[in-house]
């Protein structure tokens, strides 16, 4: 069956009628409990190494994106586990963000299935485009209340030739204002991570510069992540060490325990229930999940 | 009754002043309210070809003004358009059925600069350049950098979702805004978006950038700051066949070389800004392409050495590498000057903007200038070919019986094959009222009907901005009137 056809297929399956939830490989929270579950197509319909782009179903593993694009020498900026689709739906970016940006700077074209059933294309092919309204970015982080993805259009970058991460006992702030882009910088508190891509003689020169040891791995990273203003990451050393993981120049800090729960104001939480009931006047697409209360 | 019948009752009278004028001038000083017809009038276009009316023109100099205004709109029932510099080449800032202009060309001030988590906060009015100028000596800059870079504005930017030049390696507007500060269409006031990385629920940060005024008005702009590179190279490399040249931006990125910028010009653009500028650029080729990469000197070095290998592989006439600042100015000046030159060609000119696959550039490119020369007309290409950025410039005489209607059709033309091609209908320029009713070539009413939903949610009343984008009336009530100037 091709892409085309699957997604013909899709939208059928999540039809016009009744509370409907979707699933990948559910490393993201998995689906709505007790809501008939739809997955969505999978597989890569192609690659396009001069275009430096993918298009593939929403439904194909991340995992298989990366091997593929790596036979010619790129990729994309999604943590590598679940699927392109669940990880567009939650939005979260990876350890690379504050180099390669962030996940919902991926997307070019998507199409999703609709509240109606209908199949809704968003965005264009080419690498720059703003013809029409961002509805890209709007299904980016939504979670699956507004449409479930059904195949997307990925822009790609090169695949780094070198990469080293490497750890100092050094400031982080420092080290963010003296190494050229640096693509990761972590800090639990004690000690940074620092990670490096680019020509190897240009990482040589910016680790010996500032002083960084080559390390084989990153540390391990806490299961939660709390998003705050980068500019309040000082106030972490006040904290015991050892206890977080922060993204220097980012603002995502990994933690042991949840984040607690966002208070956006009046207005936001309006402008949240007037875009869900335009796009699913009945709550019928992942029913009971409220965007602005999960973390 | 329509936006445009409501509008009528609004309309500035010479003599005596409006219900509606004293209403704002009742809201904000006198002064920053202005009904004159001349002063009026000026605020009727933009960059563009396209007319527009506009019933009183507010400058509104904080969040509290564009506040008021908004909801001296609501009362009135009147629609609003927000105005930065008035550059766009879209009809984005175009006021339609009597709208009220609201300018924030006073809100211009740099409001924070934090150099270390390169963020800074500024008024929607701030110009592009200004604020890289302003911030040089941190070390970072503005990374969208427009060809009206020196004169549009941050909220303008916003508004389109502004491209450049540089945007090839780092990203076009949306990548460079953390939040965005706005009135929404019914007069409340909200942060999309934030310093932090990943604010609860939608990307309404995201949905708002590029929504050409449609959302409402930007009155504080939080955006993201980059280091400036510590080794810039900057090449020029000629080619006696276009197609060649064009090829060859293909080889650079299936290689892994995503240069900063990569701009071509062709022969008859070359002629005009050499004849402008005196740089020594390669006249006798059919084509330029400057090429700008940038970062750790082994990384640069590295690149110019590889660019010039796969160059080689496609005939490459001469390759010129500025030697030093003054030679990078010179050739950036060159690039950054063709509207100007080709005003030594024609007195006037029509500039296109579409987006195609790289690969299929030389293809298109034969296709414009067979497209140009059916209808008996000049055109330039100057463009942003490193993301397939198509700039036609038909350049005319408006004296010349027939010739608007002549740069008309072969606009449509150009359009058309762009999106036929796997293109779409603009790379930075946005839809505005140029391209509006073009939009069916790339959408389905399924797909338009959902962009009409989300103008719904942010503006139930369809006050802000309208007439734009969407062809179709978005269940608004309002019929769509046809702007003077219009070519679709």
């Amino acid at each position: 069956m091709s892409l085309d056809d699957a997604i013909g297929a899709f939208a059928a399956q999540v039809g016009p009628n009744g509370p409907v939830t979707i699933t990948g490989l559910g490393t993201r929270g998995g689906p709505v409990v007790g809501v008939r579950t739809v997955r969505a197509p999978s597989g890569i319909e192609w690659i396009q190494p001069a275009e430096m782009t993918i298009r593939c179903g929403a439904g194909t593993p991340v995992a298989d994106v990366d091997a593929a694009l790596a036979e010619h020498g790129q990729c994309v900026v999604i943590a590598d586990f679940g699927t392109i689709g669940g990880a567009l739906a939650v939005g979260h970016s990876d350890v690379r963000r504050l180099s390669w940006g962030p996940v919902r700077d991926t997307v070019l074209q998507l199409r999703y299935v609709s509240a109606a059933g209908e199949v809704v294309k968003a965005g264009g092919p080419t690498v720059k485009n703003v013809s029409g309204f961002d509805l890209c970015r709007l299904m980016v982080g939504s979670r699956g209340t507004l449409g479930f993805l059904a195949d997307v259009i990925l822009r790609t970058r090169p695949r780094p030739t070198h990469e080293q991460w490497y750890s100092s006992r050094r400031d982080p702030w420092a080290l963010l204002g003296e190494l050229y882009r640096p693509t990761s910088v972590l800090w639990d508190g004690t000690t940074s991570w620092v990670l490096l891509d680019g020509h190897p003689d240009d990482l040589r020169g910016q680790a010996a510069g500032s002083e960084l040891v080559a390390v084989d791995t990153p540390p391990d990273l806490p299961p939660h992540r709390w998003s705050v203003a980068p500019s309040t990451l000082t106030e972490l050393r006040d904290e015991p060490a050892g206890t977080f993981v922060a993204e220097i120049g980012v603002g995502i800090v990994h933690r042991s325990r949840p984040a607690p729960p966002a208070e956006p104001d009046p207005e936001t939480v309006e402008l949240h229930r007037r875009i869900r009931d335009e796009f699913d006047p009945a709550g019928r697409l992942n029913p009971g999940l409220d965007v602005l209360a999960v973390t | 009754m329509t936006v445009d019948a409501v509008a009528r009752s609004h309309v500035a009278a010479p003599h005596g002043t409006t219900p509606l004028v004293a209403r704002l001038r009742s809201v904000l000083r006198p002064d920053q309210v202005r009904d004159g017809v001349s002063e009026v009038n000026l605020y009727r276009h933009d960059a563009s070809n396209l007319v527009g009316h506009a019933s009183v023109v507010c400058f509104a100099e904080s969040t509290d003004d564009v506040r008021a205004i908004v909801l001296v709109a609501n009362e009135f029932g009147v629609p609003f358009v927000a105005r930065g510099s008035g550059t766009g080449l879209a009809g984005g800032a175009v006021p339609m059925g009597g709208a009220i202009v609201v300018s924030t060309a006073k809100m211009n001030r740099i409001l924070s600069v934090d150099p270390v988590n390169r963020v800074a906060w500024v008024e929607p009015g701030v110009l592009n350049l200004d604020l890289s100028k302003q911030i040089a000596h941190l070390g970072v800059h503005f990374a969208p950098d427009p060809s009206s870079q020196q004169t549009c504005s941050i909220g303008g930017n916003v508004a389109n979702n502004s491209g450049g030049p540089h945007c090839l390696a780092d990203g076009v507007t949306s990548a460079h805004i953390h939040a965005v500060e706005a009135v929404l269409p019914d007069g409340s006031v909200t942060v999309l978006g934030g310093e932090e990385p990943e604010p609860a629920g939608y990307d309404l940060r995201g949905v708002f950038v590029g929504s050409e005024g449609m959302f409402g008005v930007a009155t504080k702009v939080c955006v993201k700051l980059m280091a400036n590179p510590p080794g810039v190279a900057t090449m020029l490399l000629d080619f006696a066949d276009v197609a060649d040249g064009a090829q060859l931006v293909s080889d650079i990125i299936a290689d892994g070389i995503v240069p900063a910028a990569v701009e071509m010009m062709d022969q008859l653009c070359l002629r005009a800004v050499e004849a402008f500028i005196h740089a020594g650029l390669p006249v006798e080729q059919a084509a330029a392409l400057l090429i700008e990469v940038v970062g750790l000197p082994a990384a640069v070095a590295a690149q110019v050495e590889r660019i010039g290998e796969l160059a080689g592989r496609r005939n490459v006439g001469g390759v010129r590498v500025a030697a030093d600042d003054a030679e990078r100015a010179l050739l950036w000046k060159g690039r950054k000057s063709a509207f100007g030159a080709i005003a030594r060609i024609k007195p006037n000119y029509y500039l296109h903007d579409t987006v195609v696959p790289r690969h299929k550039l030389p293809e298109v490119l034969e296709q414009v200038y067979e497209i140009a020369a059916r209808h008996e007309l000049l055109v330039l290409n100057v463009f942003h070919a490193g993301d397939g950025n198509l700039h036609p410039l038909l350049v005319y005489d408006a004296r010349e019986p027939g010739v608007v209607e002549r740069v008309h059709a072969a606009g449509d033309e150009i359009v058309r094959v762009s999106v036929a091609a796997g293109g779409v209908l603009s790379g930075e320029h946005g839809i505005g009222l140029e391209k509006r009713d073009l939009m069916p070539l790339m959408f389905s009413e399924i797909d338009l009907a959902a962009q009409a939903d989300l103008r719904r949610a942010f503006d139930p009343r369809c006050l802000s901005n309208p007439d734009k984008v969407l062809p179709s009336p978005a269940g608004c009530g309002d019929i769509h009137s046809i702007p003077e100037g219009a070519w679709v």
